[in-house]
């Protein structure tokens, strides 16, 4: 069947080395000892702990539960203890730890009760809740949770394309689940196809993927059309993919729900398969092992296994200096290999000094513009890189930086060997950085102001209550004691000496009250003392008593 | 002649009505420029700046009593954007208000806090939660730094720590080429 493609702009054809890793079916990796499962591994609210450290868990338990509205659940990929909770280094460019729940494995690998989903007689909100509880994905490397992407937007939705491209050199897991198991690929793409109530599902994967096409080709339905697309970099990317598929040009700001469309990996249809029919959560992913290993190849692999543990598996050369994860155009250098498998992983690439040779100097750029000609989201990645350098933030934002994918394409043409991409992240990160401490000041101020407020607020209570209190006791007193010689006087004066008045009287009534206690069987000389002291007071008193009377 | 008097007095009594009524119906409620200023300023009520505030800073810019470098936490760049708004020469932090320091929050050592609601009433963005004779802490996430809970508390068991940088505050450095490639 011939499928009217289109065309993205720009693009670059690096050579694509998937060969290597494509020798081998998908093999099972040894189970480690210790399984490090980081809590936040999706975009959105990082889960909340479940488990304490001690607990015994179960595989495909759930040990963190989805917080906030964007989030999606954590799992114990296979059955053991919980040794720890505690930040360790996570597979992160910065190298810095975050919340990890460590679990010593029992080797038992015993599963949590299981039953496959009723699906089909769930309600939308249900079903989504289950795929956020079962911690779907996007496997594609954003890791956006699945559930919020299938919630039918305000237009129907028509197409549900599902990403099989798989551009980048090297990584080839994609390619190897399409080809060994499509019937669940496109069973999950069913089922995503009815949340969605779309009327057609498109597969793109690239031309260099023969086998897999074939295979996705024989599983595929009625209604569900694989499309072998021109192998271009970066075809796989979510707006580059539909607009070659469909023509549809999403623009910035814009999601492709709002056309119609939308976008999944063909990771995540198969996990979406594995959580409905099996009752499986998200535990385990296909992982690529390549570049300058023996043994090149893709595992199946556990959700929080070191990244040591896989790549020993590839058999990594003597010569290896350096090891990233994502290819060779996208992927980041690991700070420490020690770091989990977490399920934005496709793939673990070992380079050398030649292999992935350090790029040359930088040098000056000379305006040549054929970064813009081969950048396919249409940008101008010279501008953005002389704004990025002169921390000209609002000028970068107003050329678009955040439609920019950081596909590399860019730095791959730059003559100059400018690293594009570094700059346009640093400039990212300082704008995100600002953004996030003007939401800060933004909350400072509102309960600043509400505070000021309330203390205003507070005065102007207390100073009423008092005003009130006042007048009560003004009325009572004016009630009470009406006489006819203060009423001459105003009556806020009178009032005021009526209390006086009483509250001399009720001292002087204490005052009397009071008798002197212990005054019997005094010895002379205390009999002597007392007496002066109610002299001395007498007299200060101003008036007269009978001299002390001498025994 | 007379008609020429006339007819000009009627069209500036014409535009006089339209001008006055302008004036009524788009009348700008506040001083936006002090709005811009507050925008500015970091928020964090520290009073550094000797005003009780950001805002009483604000007004005290716009009004000329204030000079435009005397707030430690919006640092260098807030004196910049400063100078950029209102026009006038940039000039460096005065340090009689203080240094720039990194953002830090307060913490509440529980050992020790007493539970006297001092630090409460001295926070300025009832960022503090506690109550008479029990344990107070500190809301992290609304705390700006401001430090002026720190002298109000008669055990002493407040402590300004700096906030750790975590992946998800992270940030790519700028880029840079190590010295011995270049060469």
């Amino acid at each position: 069947m011939l499928h009217k493609l289109f065309t993205f702009h720009g693009g670059v054809r690096p050579d694509s080395r998937k060969s290597d890793s494509t020798q081998a079916p998908i093999a099972a990796l040894p189970l480690p000892a210790e399984l490090v499962v980081p809590l936040h591994q999706s975009i959105g609210g990082t889960p909340r702990p479940l488990v304490r450290v001690g607990d015994r868990v179960l595989k495909g338990e759930r040990i963190g539960a989805a917080e906030g509205a964007v989030s999606a659940a954590v799992h114990a990929p296979t059955s053991g203890i919980v040794k720890a909770i505690e930040p360790r280094t996570m597979p992160h460019p910065s190298g810095l730890p975050a919340s990890c729940v460590v679990i010593e494995t029992d080797g038992e690998e015993r599963w949590i009760e299981r039953e496959p989903v009723p699906w089909k007689s769930m309600k939308g909100d249900e079903l989504r809740d289950f795929l956020r509880d079962t911690g779907i994905v996007g496997l594609g490397g954003a890791t956006f949770p699945s559930h919020i992407k299938l919630r039918p937007g305000a237009k129907p939705t028509h197409t549900l394309v599902l990403n099989g491209a798989e551009c980048e050199p090297f990584i080839t897991c994609d390619d190897l689940l399409m080809r060994e198991r499509a019937g669940e690929i496109i069973r999950g793409a069913g089922i995503m196809a009815q949340m969605l109530a779309v009327e057609r599902v498109l597969i793109g994967v690239e031309d260099n993927k023969p086998d897999a096409i074939a295979a996705m080709r024989a599983a595929a339905g009625d209604g569900i059309e694989v499309v072998a697309i021109p192998t271009l970099y970066p075809a796989g990317g979510e707006k580059q993919l539909l607009r070659v598929l469909t023509g549809v040009e999403v623009p910035a700001g814009r999601r492709p729900l709002d056309f119609g469309l939308q976008c999944f990996n063909v990771g995540t249809a198969y996990r979406v398969a594995r959580a409905i029919d099996q009752a499986e959560p998200l535990i385990s992913r296909v992982v690529t092992v390549a570049g300058n290993v023996d043994r090149p190849g893709n595992f199946e692999v556990l959700i929080g296994t070191p990244i040591d543990a896989l790549l020993a598996a590839g058999r990594p050369r003597p010569d290896t200096d350096r090891v990233l994860m994502g290819g060779p155009m996208m992927g980041f250098a690991l700070p420490s290999t020690a770091a989990p498998v977490v399920k934005a992983t496709n793939c673990v690439l070992a380079g050398s000094p030649s292999l992935l040779p350090p790029p040359p100097p930088e040098m000056a750029c000379i305006r040549c513009g054929t970064c813009a000609a081969h950048c396919p989201a249409d940008l101008q990645p010279f501008e953005l890189y002389w704004f990025g350098r002169s921390h000209n933030f609002g000028k970068a934002q107003e050329y678009h930086l955040f439609d920019c994918i950081e596909c590399g394409c860019c730095s791959y043409v730059c003559p100059s060997h400018i690293p594009l991409v570094d700059y346009f992240r640093f400039t990212k990160g300082e704008i995100w950085a600002r953004e996030r401490e003007k939401a800060a000041a933004d909350l400072a101020r509102e309960r600043f102001e509400a505070r000021n407020e309330r203390q205003e607020r507070e005065k102007r209570e207390k100073a009423e209550r008092l005003a009130a209190k006042a007048e009560a006791t003004r009325k009572k007193l004016a009630t009470t004691e009406p006489t006819g010689e203060a009423a001459a006087a105003s009556p806020a004066e009178e009032a005021k000496k009526a209390l006086i008045a009483a509250a001399l009287e009720r001292a002087k009534q204490q005052k009397s009250s009071v008798k002197p206690r212990n005054t019997d069987n005094l010895p002379a000389d205390k009999q002597a003392e007392i007496d002066q002291i109610e002299a001395r007071r007498a007299g200060a008193e101003g008036r007269t008593v009978e001299p002390p009377e001498t025994p | 002649m007379i008609e020429a008097l006339l007819v000009m007095a009627g069209i500036a009594l014409a535009l006089g009505a339209v001008l006055g009524f302008a004036a009524v119906r788009f009348k700008v409620q506040g001083d936006p420029l002090v709005d811009k200023i507050d925008a500015i300023l970091p928020q964090t009520q520290c009073g550094q700046c000797g005003f009780p505030g950001c805002r009483p800073y604000a007004n005290a810019i716009a009004d000329g009593e204030a000079d435009i470098n005397q707030c430690p936490p919006g640092g260098d760049e807030g004196v910049r954007k400063l100078a950029d708004l209102l026009g006038r020469e940039y000039k460096p932090l005065n340090e009689e208000h203080g240094v720039e320091k990194p953002k830090a929050v307060a913490m509440i050592d529980e050992q020790t806090c007493i539970g006297c609601t001092l630090c409460i009433q001295a926070c300025p963005v009832d960022a503090i939660v506690g109550a008479a004779k029990q344990m107070h802490t500190v809301v992290e996430a609304e705390c700006t730094g401001c430090e002026l809970c720190v002298a109000p508390c008669p055990v002493d068991c407040i402590t300004m720590e700096p906030l750790p940088e975590t992946v998800q505050s992270w940030k790519w450095k700028y880029p840079t080429i190590p010295i011995g490639k270049a060469a």
